[in-house]
């Protein structure tokens, strides 16, 4: 087979393009995802190209019409519950939160509701929907569209949360995430949308709870989600021309979680750095300290290491905002620091 | 009075009567201290549920609210397996797990009664979207109370039905206290119903103790929607007998207030007006009292008999992470 390069924005717009053909029941709904709904040029032209308000689902009304792409008044409580509801009477909806920050908004619906509804109705009923969403700081968009909090979401049973890092990852955890029966969270990173990678034509699936070592090494392990992968790889290329070899664990689904990934790695590096971008007060940082602290203490030489943003709100002001960001040069110390002493 | 066939007029009895003696017998057990846990009773408010119900079939769905045994008991939802979910027993029908605030038959096309005020206006524009995008003609009854009207959900959820025509019927159970709150102090425009111009759609406000009211309003309104005309607001008032839970001391209600509801119960004025009009015969009513009777006891048997879940229950239908499965690493 051919190589063939696909941004990541393109991957994502891919699984959702093919599962839509595959399955009659896969619908999407939310603010502007189609672009201009009810403007009778637009209607007459077979449908807007806007396409969401970062473009990744542009040209998906033309193929599938309005019917089963659906622009939503700006009410994200209303989107999340009728994605809820429709996911239990028959259809499995991709709904979108345009910024995760806009989850303040509408959280009862995700957690409360679909979350729990499997639960709570003592297994009787599936509640296959995907929340797909953007996540991240760097394009100077302030405190209210800039934030991950994917832990906060992982913190939630019933739930899954899903953080790609590249565009081959992108499009197989999405088609999952629509296959899979229970809610999910599909974290997309707003950096990472004009990233290129291979990605194969067709359907293909990447199974949740199998991370991906995304660089082999037997020094320090490196565990990351989503862009934070890229800025462990770049450390790790640094590190690697000083002779100290990062493995960089690329978690893919942080719930489920493969734990057993992270613990093999760390029995042989007997080192660990988490890098989240997330805030840190229980957080996957936290979690992942956690797990390996609890389940492989004896293996540990030194004490793990997190880098993550600092507690605070995503800042404006480029200065704050590249402070707040886990960057290369952060990492890179605190990986010297840590192979630097031991216990 | 509109025209019911004689069928109907025995299924609204029998179910009116089977909602209030499963509500009486509740508040006895929960009084008893045999059932964990909390229960708001739908007593008083039953010509609601049925006068509603009584137009759908199981393919059609509701969502229900914290208030939502009537609603199961109308949408054919099993009184034993209602009976056990309330003594958290593992044959009820949420294994135990769910309670009197989250008793749910899909395959009845009952979508949940609901912990949250306010939470099904969403839920039910997804299963009338559900409807639209499918083709079906399957119509989705929202139930909420004058509480939930107040909730930002609620406007969203009419405004959204509105503007894709979804096949949905608002019924606003007003009862006239959210709590201890009363709608004329949390509502601003004095009439929940009035807020349907605001949404382009038909409201009403009838008499909720009425089941004839009841069905004929809404038999309208649901006929709109299953002809693809979109959703309706209907506004029925109507009167909560044992208060917010059972326990609630009611001391916000005056004697005269609590005494007025005697002459406003639903039962009683279905069996006067099928009395006098002689659409059912004493006789016919005495068979459907015996058999909802036996049912409510044999419900309350079967639940009492019934085993408690096993403790590792707790880990199943869900995904589950801690404790942590024991990796081979």
């Amino acid at each position: 087979m051919t190589e063939r390069t696909l941004t990541f924005r393109e991957a994502v717009n891919e699984a959702i393009r093919l599962e839509m053909r595959r399955d009659p029941t896969v619908i999407l709904i939310g603010e502007d995802v189609a672009g201009g709904a009810g403007l009778p040029h637009l209607e007459a032209a077979g449908g807007s190209e806007w396409g969401g308000a970062l473009g990744v689902t542009v040209g998906l009304t033309k193929e599938f019409g309005r019917r089963r792409v659906l622009d939503t008044p700006i009410s994200e409580s209303a989107i999340m519950g009728a994605a809820v509801g429709a996911a239990i009477t028959g259809l499995r909806p991709i709904a979108e939160l345009m910024f995760v920050d806009f989850f303040g908004v509408c959280m009862d619906q995700i957690f409360n509701q679909g979350g729990k509804f499997r639960y709570m109705f003592g297994g009787k009923v599936q509640v296959p929907v995907v929340i797909r969403t953007t996540i991240g700081a760097g394009l100077r968009a302030g405190a209210q569209h800039s934030g991950c909090h994917y832990s906060v979401f992982t913190h939630m049973p019933g739930l899954k949360t899903v953080v790609p890092s590249t565009p081959y990852d992108a499009k197989g955890l999405l088609i999952s995430a629509i296959r899979d029966p229970d809610p999910v969270l599909y974290f997309e990173h707003k950096l990472l949308y004009n990233i290129s990678g291979e990605v194969p034509e067709g359907d293909y699936t990447i199974p949740f709870g199998v991370a991906d070592i995304k660089r082999k090494g037997k020094d320090v392990t490196a565990v990351a989600m989503g862009r934070m992968v890229h800025v462990a790889l770049e450390a790790a290329e640094k590190l690697s021309k000083d002779g100290t070899e990062l493995e960089v664990i690329d978690l893919r689904t942080l719930s489920p979680l493969d734990s057993k990934t992270i613990l093999q790695s760390v029995k042989k590096t007997h080192r660990l750095v988490v890098i989240d971008e997330d805030n840190p007060r229980c957080s996957m940082a936290c979690d992942i300290i956690a797990l390996v602290t609890t389940r492989a203490f004896d293996d540990l030489d030194a004490p793990p290491r997190m880098v993550t943003a600092p507690h605070t709100p995503v800042p404006f002001s480029p200065p704050l905002e590249d402070y707040y960001i886990p960057s290369v040069e952060k990492v890179v110390s605190s990986v010297k620091s840590l192979v630097g002493r031991s216990l | 009075m509109i025209e019911m066939s004689k069928e109907k007029l025995l299924w609204v009895y029998e179910r009116m009567r089977l909602i209030r003696t499963f509500e009486n017998r509740v508040a006895d057990l929960f009084g008893q201290a045999k059932l964990p846990g909390f229960v708001h009773l739908y007593a008083g408010e039953e010509a609601i549920a049925v006068g509603v119900i009584a137009h759908l079939t199981d393919r059609d769905r509701i969502t229900s609210t914290h208030r939502g045994h009537g609603h199961c008991i109308a949408k054919g939802v099993d009184v034993k397996g209602m009976m056990a979910e309330l003594h958290a027993r593992a044959t009820g029908l949420c294994k135990g797990k769910g309670s009197s605030m989250h008793i749910a038959d899909i395959g009845k096309g009952m979508l949940g009664a609901n912990g949250i005020v306010g939470a099904g206006g969403p839920l039910a524009c997804g299963s009338g979207l559900t409807a639209k995008v499918l083709g079906t003609d399957e119509v989705t009854i929202c139930f909420f109370g004058d509480g939930a009207a107040e909730q930002g959900t609620m406007h969203e959820s009419m405004n959204l039905a509105s503007i894709w025509k979804l096949p949905i019927v608002f019924v606003c159970e007003n009862n006239l206290y959210a709590v201890s709150t009363p709608s004329s102090y949390h509502c601003a425009a004095g009439e929940i119903c009035a807020r349907a111009a605001a949404y382009d759609i038909p409201g009403v406000a009838i008499d909720g103790t009425d089941v004839f009211d009841v069905y004929e309003a809404s038999g309208k309104a649901i006929d709109r929607a299953r002809q693809g005309q979109g959703p309706s607001l209907i506004e029925a008032r109507a009167f909560r007998f044992y208060g917010h839970f059972v326990g609630d001391p009611q001391t916000y209600k005056t004697r005269e207030e609590m005494e007025g509801y005697k002459v406003l119960d639903p039962i009683t004025k279905f069996k006067k007006q099928a009395l006098e009009h002689e659409l059912i015969s004493k006789a016919e009513l005495a068979k459907i009292d015996h058999w909802v009777d036996e049912a409510i006891e044999e419900a309350v048997r079967f639940a009492e008999e019934s085993p408690f879940p096993v403790p590792e229950d707790c880990l199943t239908d869900v995904y589950v992470s801690y404790p942590r499965e024991e990796v081979e690493v």
